[in-house]
């Protein structure tokens, strides 16, 4: 499909003479609500209708991989929270999943479960965080959103216990994580989780009949299973499209095949379905918590004799990956022996979800390109890290 | 998944006059990747993608590496006689290896689950001849991540259908990732004394 | 039968209820009008960090040695230390150095509590004071030692659990120490 597809066709007027126009050349953000970060596409329109769009960003450009070479191995952890700043402890798992594999590390099981639970935590608060977005984008002027941000902020106040900030973490390291549990931390958890399937069920009567949302996102923006696995698009925008990958299930890191929890899939590949199958994930979360905080055996979190200070890999490369709320968030590491990365490289799912926008969004109205950006969910401080 | 060597063997076997070679990766990850040359990566890749029955569909991940110009100290043990007594000496051998830019793919098959297969690809030097040939035809996921290669390596990809920058702006000289790259000092932290 | 509507009907009888339930309970009306009424504060929160000292004089009870180790752990950089020539004694009575000058530029310190994790003398830990609004960019964001040095009471009431831990571990040190000192014969005089 190119901008010829959708050339402007000389239109009649009143009197039978025809009527041409120009294209419409729109800059959409940086600065702009709807755009979830400082995120700009050049539009090119004919009318209402999209004939050319081209993603530019680069505006939050902090070269996080530049000084990942120049600060330690567990200098950069701070640094990985503030990539997708909304999914801080699966970034931090990402990147210790990969700095273990470098150094081939092993971790203790109590530590295991905690980053289980965390990283559950944190897909059900991002997926939270999402579905209240994307209705925010469509109108709905905060309600849906302020009813996620209700239960987000519960367990934003369990991270806060457990870590000490709400949403730079910086708690997982080389070998397990950096403190146990504080007391309380338990029954809490317990008690939010067990309160989130009355919650989710609040929120699916909200929204998921209402004819406003369902004639704004179905049929809308949708990605072919072909397309989505030729472009590199994971997570659950894949899962959307038909596409039956979950790295969780692929890779089983960490100790996600003890849990029993299904991957749910779409047909249509819309928006609609990008929505569902997130408020689907969430219930499926649910089903690893529970048994996991049920379950978390007692022992170290970190083994005593890790070294913080002066830790030096030998040298050699990993590539390690997990499956963020995104997509597939990897880390590719190169190590030749001191303490500093040789090359430290973040594979970022949003940037790559970024890919097929443009086939998304051709043909449609501009009041769509917000809807269909909103269920890529993207975080700037990944794309553009 | 099969072992890199029996890909390596059926890919010379599929794509005539393919050149490829084994890097060993040492360390514990053991993620051992393949050399490609460039005039036959294009062929080799859509074998991969296709022919191969390894249904490597997903290209995952794409970096950039910047390898200047080094100075290698091997040491090799010389035997030597030395007033009239034959003696083993270690002498230090200094090579000059020349810089390269590199381009590593890993790549998944989502229809059958199994991976990583990584490959290579590296420019003949980090100046006029920094061009690889681009695999966007064949993954279309690897075009975002080239783009950016391209932006912050200088690294050309011969075929790519819409090479420009990404990250930095447009007009901004001067590729930032590469280890010889001087920040302009108007940039430079201001400290209070 | 579906009434056209009906989905954005039940979406507003989940409003309503949600309206009504925040006059009867908690559940449903979780904000508190801040300044007036403050969430309880969590053990373990952190803001910013903040120097130790035992007992009343921030000058002679301060822990820091001016190892430096934070100082080359912090990512961002944002610690400036100067090692003075004169020591002065520990808790343990052993001299040890101590700062000249110890700086934190708030504005680059992004809290990540590395500083604190890799301090060998527990003299430096995280504070929770968050309303610290400035009018000056520059100086007003450059916390130097005297500002830095809170009393060792004060790290126990915001952080109880860590700071009973910590003083548990600083005290068995001294009882040792002290036990090995009655031990040890005394000099002649």
């Amino acid at each position: 499909m190119s901008a010829r597809d959708f050339q402007v066709i000389p239109r009649l007027g009143p009197e039978g003479e025809a009527l041409d126009g120009e294209q419409l050349e729109i800059s959409m953000g940086p600065q702009h609500p709807s755009t979830h970060g400082v995120f700009r596409m050049d539009l090119l329109l004919d009318g209402e209708r999209v004939t050319r769009l081209k993603p530019v960003f680069g505006y939050l450009h902090r070269n996080h991989e530049k000084i990942g070479e120049s600060t330690t191995y567990l200098g950069s952890m701070p640094y990985t929270d503030r990539l997708d700043y909304f999914c801080s402890l699966t970034n931090n798992w990402a990147y210790a999943l990969t700095v273990e594999k470098l150094a081939g590390i092993q971790v203790p099981e109590r530590a295991e479960y905690l980053r289980v639970i965390t990283a559950e935590l944190t897909r059900l608060q991002n997926h939270l965080s999402l579905a209240g977005f994307l209705l925010q984008d469509m109108g709905a002027s905060g309600t849906p959103l302020m009813y996620a941000f209700r239960e987000r902020e519960k367990i934003l106040d369990l991270f806060e216990s457990l870590t000490g900030a709400r949403m730079m973490c910086n708690y997982m390291r080389f070998g397990g994580c950096r403190c146990d549990l504080p007391a309380g931390w338990l029954e809490q958890a317990r008690a939010v989780v067990g309160e989130f399937p009355r919650f989710l069920d609040e929120f699916q009567a909200l929204l998921d009949e209402n004819e406003i949302l369902m004639s704004r996102t179905q049929g809308v923006g949708v990605l072919s299973a072909a397309l989505a696995v030729n472009a590199g698009v994971t997570g659950p925008m894949l899962r959307a499209s038909g596409v039956n990958y979950d790295i969780r299930k692929v890779d089983r890191y960490g100790i996600y095949d003890r849990f029993e929890f299904r991957v749910p899939l779409g047909d249509h590949g819309d928006v609609y379905d990008r929505y569902l199958v997130r408020v689907l994930e969430m219930r499926e979360s649910l089903k690893i918590l529970e048994p996991a905080l049920r379950d978390l055996p007692a022992g170290p979190v970190l083994d005593p004799k890790t070294k913080l200070r002066g830790f030096r890999p030998k040298p050699g490369e990993a590539y390690g990956r997990i499956e963020s709320p995104k997509g597939e968030l990897g880390f590719f590491l190169i190590s030749d022996g001191s303490p500093n990365p040789y090359r430290y490289r973040v594979r970022p799912p949003s940037f790559i979800n970024l890919t097929i926008l443009e086939d998304l969004c051709l043909g449609r109205q501009v009041a769509d390109v917000v809807v269909i950006l909103g269920s890529v969910d993207i975080v700037l401080g990944e794309v553009d890290r | 998944m099969e072992s890199l060597e029996q890909i390596k063997h059926r890919i010379e076997g599929a794509v005539a006059g393919a050149r490829v070679e084994i890097i060993t990766n040492p360390g514990p990850a053991g993620q051992h990747s393949l050399l490609l040359d460039h005039a036959h990566a294009l062929r080799v890749a859509t074998f991969l993608r296709e022919g191969s029955g390894l249904r490597l569909d997903y290209a995952s991940n794409v970096t950039g590496v910047d390898w200047p110009e080094t100075v290698l100290k091997e040491k090799r043990k010389v035997k030597q006689t030395i007033e009239g007594v034959e003696r083993e000496i270690e002498e230090t051998i200094e090579r000059t290896r020349p810089g390269f830019l590199e381009v590593v793919y890993h790549l998944y098959s989502m229809e059958l689950k199994q991976g990583p297969v990584v490959l290579r690809l590296r420019t003949g030097d980090r100046a006029a001849s920094a061009r690889v040939p681009s695999l966007t035809p064949v993954w279309r996921g690897a075009e975002f991540q080239e783009r950016e290669i391209y932006d912050l390596y200088g690294v050309i990809f011969e075929g790519h259908p819409d090479l420009r920058r990404i990250l930095m702006w447009e007009g901004f000289e001067d590729y930032p990732m590469r280890k010889d790259y001087a920040a302009p000092v108007e940039n430079a932290a201001v400290s209070i004394a | 039968m579906m009434i056209p509507g009906q989905g954005i009907l039940k979406g507003l009888a989940e409003t309503a209820r949600n309206f009504a339930g925040s006059y009867v309970g908690r559940r449903r009306l979780v904000t508190v009008p801040y300044p007036e009424e403050r969430l309880a504060p969590k053990e373990a929160a952190r803001n910013f960090p903040f120097l130790v000292y035992d007992g009343d004089d921030w000058e002679k009870g301060l822990r820091c040695v001016a190892c430096q180790i934070c100082e080359k752990e912090c990512p961002p950089k944002c610690i400036t230390i100067i090692k003075d020539t004169v020591r002065k004694p520990d808790h343990l009575g052993k001299l040890q150095f101590q700062p000249k000058r110890f700086d934190i530029d708030i504005s680059v310190c992004m809290s990540c509590q590395i500083c604190v994790e890799v301090c060998p003398f527990d003299a430096i830990k995280m504070d929770t004071e968050f309303e610290l609004s400035a009018t000056d960019r520059f100086e007003q964001l450059l916390f130097r030692k005297p500002q830095l040095a809170k009393p060792n009471h004060y790290f126990q009431r915001i952080h109880p659990v860590e700071s009973a831990e910590v003083d548990a571990r600083l005290g068995a040190e001294k009882a040792k120490a002290e036990a090995k000192a009655e031990v040890l014969p005394k000099a002649k005089p």
